[in-house]
């Protein structure tokens, strides 16, 4: 029941401010920011009290805050939702990261009811997502997380919005489309015909058919790959998110992505475990290519928000890479699994938060100057030094630097890979070198030598109301030549948003017992379960 | 099977409607112009007793009345409460045009007619039973597309009516073949001695009786006449034109590869399955340039035949397919009827931009259709998708993977166009009316005419059927459990 309630809160807020079209624009921001730290504290009481267990547990037990209601019973699809330690700390995630953006938003001027409601609306699915045990429930909220952002986009997107947020659809719908058939294989594969995941875990189906597994498994791959992204389908990723808003940014990037790699784990490992052992291989090297190509296309990027971007495609690399190592049952052994396990969810949870908070940041550079361009931006340490701090943080934690919460998280995928696929994990390391090359390029480009910054408009001015050039989204083309050398720093709401995001960065980091005592019991059982 | 006389209350629901038809028709005489809401009153109650008593009649066990013509089963069932729910709903998005129309009891006594002339399709056990049903389903519905009796009206009504006469011989010359082979005309006995009979004749036998089905359908490749007929009559007519025929004619086509095409020596299956994929693709690919909405959505009905053939093409090879066909049909005509009372509330408004101009700033107008054209994709949580969901299944079931992946892609591709209208209407249109999609291509397009939304009736339906869907997207257990109570 609670689980339920921290599904539909947001949903039920969204309602309310959709209902209410007379309360102002401040106060429907408002009931936003209350809608996500109530979810949040909800989530957080559920951590609490949240027992990881002793051992491998999750996916087929140890799950708590259980919720089954029948739907379809005709093909067995329900409303099955709980927790276990793979999806407590998305949920978390989900949280926190919305609730920066509630806060991040406080002052969007721009039709704030239908914002904050869609907003709201994403977090319910984004929620639904992770709390799953059904099929078609998680497709049901899969595909409502994409409409929801497809809005985001298309309407309050800057320069090429609507094209974008019809790139973004049209991909991820393709992706969502062939994880349904992939399910629909599943379905019809099993011995029980059911779609509920906790049961087609426990009793594998397809396991005897590994021709008719690897299609079920390339159709949920590819929904999945698609929404990871990953290399080859990640071409949706830089425009949807160059032309998102900020706020959309940080969630696309840090909990959409998460919806693909987290259906690896939850749905492709456990349930068809005979033909991931199979195909593990082609998840290694998928996520090495990503990891590269990401890495260097980031680096040759002339736009901070697209170097982002491609960074995500190179951080979800890793990830697959620590998954792809787990399907590697013969040539690594169960610890080293664990491991590799435990690296990519951990990476997904720390990519969630730098990533959020770094989009957030590239956000605050368009409300100062629209334009993301580098050599339209330098020396901003001297004008905005708290705006420096933070990005240089963001930045630094990003690269993997010890002490923060990424370098945990690939440590562990290339130590737990390094058994399994030596050579995969040896050409991924490059891939650290060049991603810390790309961001000390990026501070350097943005943070040190004279200031510049575009004068587009006076950042007086801007402060007092950046409205109305949101209307048409035209006016980023609209170059002026003029520059100024005077920034506005961080705005406190901006610096609430975005710091607590860096300082759990930070506290992952350097005390990551917290998570992974969570984690690890999950993970264990996802390599149990794999090594069937 | 006696057809005595105890048994004729097996057709109430069917009962009530023609009573309705004849006692609405008799009221309309003495009614003066103005009151004729009386009739629609009427008119409505029938329909409503006529679901009630389906419903009411569903859980008990299927049985084949009248010397084994008329079939009263799940299907039968499903069809009769949603056609008759459809008609009730269809009456009144029609009165906004028509109310103190001078034939407006016409109309509605048409629309009745037309209504149960689909019923007799999905329960026809009997090829004559099915020539009949198809005239029933026919006649009143060329006099419904005509009925403005406007130049785009009459010619709509002229291809409709030539196409249909032409295809109705088709089929006559399709049962003429079958009744040739083997001597008999009811279900159960052509499945008994079909699998036996020449192949020619049997070929040329269903492909009439298919051909037949499919026009009522709107299905590839007799599909031609959807988009000249929904664009040339009034939306609330195109509503009903392009959902209650084809709920019947969808039925009839499940039923007969059901029974008696089940086991004959060709591959029905694949036809069909060729037909379906046909219909999605062709529908799809079509509707692409569309920049007036009735001819958008008319493309769109075409696909969604395409899917709705997906279980007919499996009809008899797994148990999915009933299932399937009763959630599917529930979904299509609510979301259906839906997205063209979202046309039909804003009547000068014909093309994409127009629209999106007309409801501007009526924001719920925007979301719900959004709910409407989402769930005509299969979006979840609405009807079309738990529909979709179970097409998808029980075609795999089937053993026609390869059409689940037809049917995937082209529900990507369909997405397109349902975003170009979706796009505008959300982001909203700056009032100048010089945008190139404007550039009317619509028979009717209102450039410069005055635009407005048409509140009241058709608002309402557009907000129900946004609701319905969603609901039954939610309650798709609760329906299935009580279509499939038998």
């Amino acid at each position: 029941m609670l689980l339920t309630v921290v599904i539909f809160l947001p949903l039920l807020a969204a309602g309310v401010l959709l209902a209410a079209p007379g309360i102002p624009g401040r106060a429907a921001i408002g009931v936003w920011i209350a809608a996500s730290a109530v979810d949040l504290a909800l989530v957080g009481w559920m951590w609490w009290r949240f027992e990881p267990g002793e051992g491998a547990s999750g996916i087929v037990d140890g799950l708590a805050y259980e919720a089954d209601l029948q739907w379809i019973p005709t093909v067995d699809a329900g409303y099955h939702v709980g927790v276990d330690g793979l999806s407590l700390p998305l949920l978390a995630l989900t949280g926190v990261l919305f609730l920066a953006c509630a806060i991040y938003s406080l002052r969007e001027p721009d039709r704030p009811h239908t914002y904050a409601a869609l907003f709201l609306f994403l977090q319910t699915a984004c929620m639904g997502t992770f709390a799953s045990l059904d099929l078609i429930l998680f497709f049901v909220f899969f595909d409502l997380s994409i409409v929801g952002m497809y809005f985001v986009i298309a309407g309050w997107g800057h320069g090429n919005a609507r094209r974008s947020a019809l790139k973004f659809f049209l991909y991820t719908f393709i992706g969502s489309l062939a994880l349904l058939v992939g399910f629909i294989g599943l379905f019809l594969g099993s011995e029980e015909r059911t779609f509920d995941m906790v049961a087609l875990a426990a009793n594998p189906p397809l396991a005897d058919s590994p021709l008719a597994g690897g299609l079920v498994l390339l159709a949920i791959g590819l929904g999945l790959a698609v929404k990871t992204p990953l290399f080859p389908f990640h071409t949706w990723l830089p425009d949807a998110h160059t032309d998102a808003p900020a706020a959309g940014s940080a969630v696309l990037a840090g909990i959409l992505l998460k919806l693909g790699t987290y259906g690896f784990v939850r749905i492709a490992m456990p349930i068809l475990p005979e033909a991931w052992q199979r195909w593990a291989m082609v998840a290694v090297v998928v996520g090495v290519i990503s990891v590269l190509w990401g890495a260097f296309v980031a680096l040759a990027q002339t736009d901070v928000k697209r170097m982002i971007a491609y960074t995500s495609v190179n951080h979800m690399g890793y990830v697959l890479l620590g998954l792809g190592a787990a399907g590697l049952v013969a040539s690594a052994d169960e610890g080293a699994r664990t491991v590799a396990t435990v690296g990519a969810m951990y990476q997904m949870v720390s990519h969630g938060l730098l990533t959020g908070a770094l989009f957030l940041l590239s956000g605050v550079l368009w409300s100062r100057g629209h334009s993301y361009a580098f050599d339209r931006w330098g020396g901003l340490a001297r004008p905005a030094p708290v705006f420096a701090a933070c990005f240089a943080v963001a930045a630094f934690g990003s690269l993997g630097l010890p002490g923060f919460s990424g370098f945990i998280a690939e440590f562990q995928v290339f130590t737990g890979a390094l058994q399994a696929a030596p050579v995969a994990t040896v050409i991924a390391v490059v891939g650290i070198l060049i991603t810390a090359g790309l961001f000390l390029l990026a501070l350097q480009r943005l943070l040190t030598g004279d200031t510049v910054v575009p004068s587009g408009a006076d950042p007086d001015e801007l402060a007092e109301g950046p409205g109305p050039e949101r209307a048409d989204g035209t006016t980023a083309t609209a170059v002026r030549p003029r520059t100024a050398t005077r920034m506005k720093d961080l705005r406190s709401r901006e610096a609430a948003a975005v710091v607590p995001l860096l300082v759990l960065a930070v506290i992952l980091g350097l005390v990551p017992r917290v998570l992974l005592d969570v984690l690890e019991p999950a993970a264990m059982a996802v390599v149990e379960l794999v090594g069937r | 099977m006696s057809g005595g006389g105890e048994r004729v209350l097996a057709l109430l629901p069917e009962l009530l409607l023609l009573l309705g038809a004849v006692g609405g028709l008799l009221l309309g005489l003495w009614t003066p112009q103005q009151r004729q809401w009386r009739v629609r009153l009427l008119v409505t109650a029938a329909c409503l007793a006529s679901a009630i008593a389906a419903a009411v009649a569903l859980p008990e066990p299927a049985e084949r009345v009248f010397e084994g013509t008329w079939v009263v089963d799940t299907t039968t069932g499903v069809a009769r409460i949603v056609v008759a729910l459809g008609v009730a709903v269809l009456v009144w998005l029609a009165s906004a045009s028509l109310a103190g129309h001078p034939r407006e009891t016409e109309a509605y006594v048409l629309m009745l007619l037309g209504g149960l002339g689909s019923i007799a399709l999905a329960a026809s056990g009997d090829l004559l039973l099915l020539v009949a049903a198809y005239l029933l389903a026919s006649v009143p519905l060329y006099a419904l597309a005509g009925f403005a009796k406007d130049p785009a009206g009459v010619e709509a009504t002229m291809k409709y009516y030539l196409m249909g006469a032409f295809v109705g011989v088709l089929m006559l010359v399709g049962v003429a073949a079958l009744v040739l082979a083997t001597g008999t005309t009811g279900y159960p006995d052509l499945a008994a001695q079909l699998p036996d009979a020449s192949p020619a004749l049997l070929a040329v036998g269903i492909l009439g009786v298919l051909a037949g089905v499919a026009f009522k359908a709107g299905a590839v490749p007799v599909h031609f006449w959807v988009p000249d007929v929904t664009a040339g009559t009034t939306p609330p007519m195109a509503a009903y034109i392009t959902t209650i025929p084809k709920i019947g004619a969808v039925a009839a086509a499940f039923r007969l590869l059901a029974e008696p095409f089940a086991d004959v020596p060709l591959d029905v299956p694949l036809l069909v399955a060729v037909i379906a994929a046909a219909s999605m693709t062709l529908g799809n690919l079509a509707a692409f340039n569309q920049t007036d909405v009735l001819r958008l959505l008319a493309y769109s009905t075409v696909s969604q035949v395409g899917y709705l053939f997906m279980v007919v093409a499996v009809a008899a090879s797994t148990d999915l397919a009933v299932p399937a066909l009763a959630i599917y049909l529930a979904g299509y005509a609510v979301t259906n009827i839906g997205a063209f009372a979202a046309v039909a509330a804003t009547p000068a408004a014909r093309t994409i931009t127009d629209w999106a101009t007309a409801v501007g700033p009526h924001r719920w107008l925007v979301v719900s259709l959004v709910v409407c054209l989402l769930g005509l994709v299969g979006t979840p949580p609405t009807a079309v998708f738990v529909g979709k969901l179970a097409v998808f299944t029980a075609a795999w079931d089937g053993a026609l993977a390869w059409l689940v992946v037809v049917a995937a892609v082209n529900t990507v591709a369909s997405l397109f166009y349902y975003l170009r209208w979706v796009a505008p209407a959300f982001a909203g249109v700056p009032a100048a009316p010089s945008m190139q999609e404007g550039a009317g291509s619509g028979p009717r397009t209102a450039a410069g005419t005055a635009q407005r939304t048409r509140r009241g009736v058709p608002t309402g339906l557009l907000h129900g059927a946004a609701v319905m869907s969603l609901l039954l997207g939610l309650g798709a257990g609760w329906w299935l459990a009580f279509a499939l109570s038998t």
